[in-house]
């Protein structure tokens, strides 16, 4: 439909009034793309030191019903998601996202937790992933789709276990973007988490558990403390 | 759909006399409004974040051409495909064209407003495709063969004991005489139902909140997930978005992001806001095989230039809808098209005529809330107010408002004369009132008499008194 794609741009040339845009004015716009200027940042988590920048995770993502558990140290990973799972009733049975920064965990510490590393599976009730970011200013998770993370591992179970290091938590979306540049090509899906799937749309009466996680519960990893 | 916009009175009146709708719109009226303000009050930089995102969007809007071929570019650097669609009837034909190419039997839907404005729903079933919708609100409305009566709340009119009706009769093969009366047990039921669909669907359709011209990315927010169930599980993604939706980067899309969930829920962002860049990468495990966005322009393009060209800056947070007392009495279905409240009344007749919508900009008190809760500020009385001025022009309204208003105009050219015949009239009203005061009819305004009296004028006119006071107050300043 190329007869299509060039009365529309020309529908929008005349509505503008104008041509087709200049060398220069394109390079202009092009100069804008590459910046990446950022508009106004709120300064709720700007303005803090890291320490409360991860205090606000905190408190942003439990006020949308993220629970979490802070651990010192990927060792105490297993401890805290078993103890989780049977504070909840849940079977000690995860399916996990095959990602790297996960390999430190030990899982062999307890044997009783059922594992199963990979994509998840509509049978899958409880799903744990690692995180890419984490942003401040809401309380958002953010994961990125690759061979390490598969996007249904976030949305089919019913439980999403999210191990999240302390370091990982940034200020704003905007600071997300910078690492995600920093890291290389656009991945396929950037999934920003804020608390788990709820719907309002029966008389806007809140239920958690749309389609997406009833539950989502945050494993801190206090590994930030030296770089402040 | 087939538009009822020109029968908008009917629809207006049976709305108002509808109890279940009444008691809906009763709790919509309230709760919205309220989290909004909650919201803002919290973000001491929300209106200088409206001024950015305002900024963006008139920065996009006077080079969309740039932006759109440079997002064509990035979604082909990626591997996916851009359709450019002049109308309704190419986008459905493209849709159809890419569901056949993936040999598909059902498709899931996310929320998506342009699916509405193209009725790609019917469409499918017509080519014998199984279009599911499944956000909650949207997958109500569909089992009930109705339309969305809110843009972001699409089931706002119903109340629960509707929905539990409709589950009833769609869910043949669950107990009939099962417990439905929670909310809580409703939602399980539908995600339990629509689960399956998701997993067994060939193409998922969404919408798209934004495009992001810098990587060719499309965005959507949903809180339930089901517009992630649908566009990763499926080996094809079918995006549908209007051209106006495209910004320049991933800054200018999280500026216009923390304002679009404050004024619509009132939330600080919604659950899942999610970034979709062409297909799935090798070596993923997920994720559909191919992406193609569908650009529709159904119209827009001939808004840039004229008088109502800032509604394209609309995000579709449905705050003017929230906020407005004329939706709130009578609900989205009553506006006769896709599109509802104030933002309806503007964008309808640009879409589809203002022969047909002619109705809808005159549906407004002016009460201005509209536009002072706009994140985009979008002059929205001042545009009823063209539409209106358009519709006089070219002889749409009704002979006795055209005739009325041009007698009107004459006599008030003529203070003179309006003096003589405003006087005589009250004093005719207040004789032929007589001693109870009012009237329980009158020729020619049975449009205010039917619902209450007309009170007779009593005593004189503003004018009048007005003159008499300066005679007093002239008399008062005169030395003695």
């Amino acid at each position: 439909m190329s007869d299509a794609r060039e009365q529309i741009l020309g529908g929008i040339r005349a509505g503008l009034g104008r041509g087709r845009l200049g060398e220069a004015e394109r390079e202009a716009l092009e100069a804008r793309l590459a910046a990446h200027r950022r508009n106004l940042v709120p300064a709720r988590a700007a303005a803090l030191d890291h320490v409360g920048q991860v205090a606000l995770f905190v408190a942003m993502a439990q006020e949308v019903d993220a629970t979490v558990v802070h651990v010192a140290s990927a060792s105490e990973v297993p401890a805290a998601v078993a103890d989780y799972l049977s504070t909840q009733n849940l079977p000690a049975r995860l399916v996990i996202a095959p990602d790297p920064q996960l390999d430190d965990v030990p899982w062999s510490e307890r044997p009783l937790l059922e594992l199963r590393q990979g994509m998840a599976e509509n049978s899958d009730a409880a799903g744990l992933t690692g995180c890419f970011a984490a942003i401040a200013e809401t309380g958002t998770l953010m994961l990125v789709s690759g061979p390490e993370s598969p996007t249904r591992n976030n949305f089919l179970p019913d439980t999403h276990i999210a191990v999240l290091r302390a370091s990982q938590v940034v200020a704003a979306y905007e600071d997300g973007w910078e690492r995600l540049r920093q890291r290389g090509a656009m991945p396929r899906t950037v999934n920003f988490i804020t608390g788990p799937s709820r719907t309002g749309d029966i008389e806007q009466r809140l239920v958690l558990g749309a389609h997406g996680p009833r539950r989502l519960h945050i494993v801190l990893i206090d590994d930030a403390q030296s770089r402040e | 759909m087939q538009a009822t916009s020109h029968a908008f009175k009917a629809n207006a009146h049976r709305a108002l006399g509808n109890p279940d709708l009444q008691r809906a719109m009763g709790m919509m009226r309230t709760g919205f409004p309220a989290h909004r303000a909650k919201a803002i009050a919290r973000l001491p930089e929300f209106d200088a974040l409206r001024d950015d995102g305002i900024a963006i969007k008139n920065h996009v809007l006077a080079n969309l051409d740039f932006y759109l071929e440079t997002f064509e570019k990035n979604v082909i650097a990626q591997g996916g495909e851009v359709h450019w669609c002049r109308n309704a009837a190419e986008a459905r034909e493209t849709v159809l064209a890419i569901c056949r190419a993936h040999d598909a039997k059902t498709v899931t839907k996310g929320k998506s407003m342009i699916g509405e404005e193209i009725a790609i729903n019917d469409f499918l079933e017509a080519n014998a495709i199984t279009p599911v919708e499944t956000d909650l609100g949207e997958y109500i409305v569909q089992i009930r063969h109705e339309t969305p009566s809110h843009i972001i709340a699409p089931a706002v009119h119903l109340v629960k004991e509707q929905v539990a009706e409709s589950f009833r009769d769609a869910h043949k093969d669950l107990p009939r005489e099962r417990a439905l009366e929670e909310p809580r047990v409703l939602c399980d039921e539908a995600r339990a139902v629509l689960r399956e669909k998701f997993l067994a669907a060939d193409v998922g359709i969404t919408g798209a909140n934004f495009l992001v011209a810098e990587t060719g990315s499309s965005i959507i927010v949903t809180n339930e997930g089901n517009g992630d169930l649908t566009q990763t599980l499926p080996k094809c993604h079918i995006v549908l978005a209007s051209l106006e939706k495209i910004v320049p980067t991933l800054e200018d899309a999280s500026t216009l992001l923390r304002l679009l969930a404050r004024s619509a829920t009132g939330q600080e962002f919604s659950t899942y806001t999610t970034v979709s860049t062409g297909p799935r990468r090798a070596g993923d495990s997920d994720g559909p095989e191919a992406y193609h966005v569908v650009l529709l322009d159904n119209g827009r393009t001939a808004l840039l230039g004229g008088e109502f060209q800032d509604m394209l800056r609309c995000i579709r947070c449905a705050a003017c809808l929230n906020h407005c007392p004329v939706y709130a009495a009578i609900g989205g279905h009553a506006y006769g098209w896709v599109y509802s409240g104030p933002m309806g009344a503007v964008l309808t007749p640009t879409l589809i005529g203002i022969e047909e919508a002619g109705n809808l900009p005159n549906a407004s008190t002016f009460c201005g809330r509209c536009e002072s809760v706009c994140p985009m500020r979008i002059p929205l009385p001042k545009m009823m107010r063209q539409w209106r001025e358009r519709e006089f022009s070219k002889h749409l309204a009704p002979k006795a408002q055209r005739w009325g208003l041009a007698l009107w105009a004459f006599l008030v050219q003529r203070p003179a004369l309006y003096r003589l015949a405003s006087n005589a009239a009250s004093r005719a009203l207040a004789y032929f009132g007589g001693a109870r005061g009012r009237f329980r009819s009158l020729p020619l305004a049975s449009g205010w008499t039917d619902m209450r009296d007309m009170p007779a004028p009593q005593g004189k006119s503003f004018m009048t008194l007005w003159a008499e006071r300066r005679g007093r107050a002239e008399r008062s300043m005169t030395p003695p």
